[in-house]
């Protein structure tokens, strides 16, 4: 248990999957203008990556890795090449069953949603999650722990993201320095305040 | 066509490149330019990627049903990327662990999808080919540009081949460790994306709010 906190201790700080590992940095820049706007894709994002890393890591465990398919009486089968194929193909599908869902059954959430939900598949954090759950070589527990703690730092980074950005734009910026290269300066500045985590353990 | 095909290939570089201007495939951008070395590679896996799927894309275009096509263009985008990843393992193991997740990445690298979707749709495969290809550059520019600021000042060499001799090494020159660390590819890029600006005024973006001087009473 104080493994698994630990572990989503770091994976929300120390490890933060926007700010350290620069993953979604494109709907990090581009939907960080509003801070309501940033939280409903914050909370969309949390929710498909609780959900879809403990899956892929599912079909890591009992169809690709080597011997996986032993169940199946193929012991010999390596599958592990077709990893990407399988983790994108999963996570545009959760994806699409999370949209019906919410559709059918939580309209207003789906309303406040909608927009980003089918953003979510082309996000490199969502991907990102389960190739370092892969890496790393979580069990199933981890994996859930990693999925939900991971996309809560992203919502974390990106709603500060647009907190500030709010208030920027009312400041007196060099021209050639307005939107994207200010953003840049600024996502810097809050990477290098999120690396003074770094020394936490617990 | 308008456009020549080669101002389609020079044209991303500058005047309309993916990351400064149209914001897209940041993420690896920062992530894997601490070296020179494997910028490049990256740049080569990117491009090799952006250019044979918008060209499948394009070959394809007429037989994909609109609404199933995201995750058609996904499963062409997804078989390169496994194709590159394991070429880099079998023949730069070392490269391929330092890029670790981010050679999977390239599925989700927005250029590749933003090509796919904006140009590769209603283009012949040609011409596809070449957009994918300028595209490609245009990210191994920055890519390029930035590693090279990122290895030269971080650790005073390029491709691994000391230049500026450092203090440890008995030379003169002392590193700036901060350049090696991930939040300095932020400032790199947003200072490269004002250079980029000020050379070329019009792609500078509109203020939201502007001072504006109040006559005194």
């Amino acid at each position: 248990m104080e493994g698994l906190i630990s572990l989503a201790v770091k994976a929300i700080f120390v490890e933060n999957l926007a700010l350290s590992f620069f993953l979604g940095m494109c709907t990090f820049i581009a939907v960080s203008k509003k801070i309501s706007t940033a939280l409903g894709l914050g909370i969309s994002v949390m929710l498909v990556q609780a959900i879809t890393v403990p899956t892929n890591n599912l079909l890591l465990t009992y169809l690709l890795k080597p011997g996986a398919l032993a169940w199946a009486g193929f012991p010999d089968v390596d599958l592990t090449f077709l990893g990407l194929i399988s983790y994108i193909g999963v996570i545009a599908a959760m994806v699409q069953i999370l949209e019906m869902i919410l559709d059918k059954y939580f309209p207003p959430l789906y309303n406040a949603l909608g927009v980003f939900l089918p953003l979510i598949t082309v996000n490199c954090a969502i991907l990102g999650g389960s190739l370092f759950m892969v890496e790393r070589d979580y069990n199933f527990a981890e994996a859930t722990t990693y999925g939900l703690s991971s996309g809560f730092g992203w919502a974390l980074a990106i709603t500060a993201m647009a907190g500030v950005r709010e208030k920027l734009k009312y400041s007196d910026v060099p021209d050639g320095l307005q939107g994207l290269g200010i953003t840049f300066i600024t996502a810097g500045l809050m990477a290098m305040a999120f690396m003074s985590f770094s020394g936490v353990k617990l | 066509m308008a456009q020549t095909k080669k101002d389609m290939l020079v044209d991303p570089l500058v005047d309309n490149n993916p990351i400064t201007l149209q914001v897209l495939g940041i993420c690896s951008a920062l992530a894997v330019t601490s070296s020179l070395q494997v910028a490049f590679v990256m740049t080569l896996a990117v491009t090799f990627v952006t250019a044979f799927s918008s060209m499948f894309i394009s070959i394809l275009r007429n037989q994909i049903p609109s609404s199933i096509r995201i995750i058609v263009q996904m499963v062409i985008i997804a078989s390169l990327v496994i194709l590159v990843d394991q070429v880099l393992k079998a023949y730069a193991f070392e490269i391929s662990k330092t890029l670790s997740v981010f050679v999977g990445l390239i599925i989700t690298n927005c250029i590749v999808m933003g090509r796919a979707e904006a140009f590769a749709m209603s283009n012949p495969p040609v011409a596809s080919f070449i957009d994918g290809l300028g595209n490609g550059m245009g990210y191994g520019l920055i890519l390029m540009l930035v590693g090279v600021v990122r290895e030269l000042f971080g650790s005073g060499s390029l491709f691994g081949i000391t230049i500026l001799e450092t203090v440890n090494n008995g030379g003169w020159y002392v590193p700036n460790g901060m350049l090696l660390l991930p939040p300095s590819a932020f400032f790199v890029i947003g200072l490269l994306i004002w250079a980029f600006r000020t050379w070329k005024p019009n792609q500078a973006e509109e203020r939201e709010y502007k001072i504006q001087n109040v006559e005194a009473h």
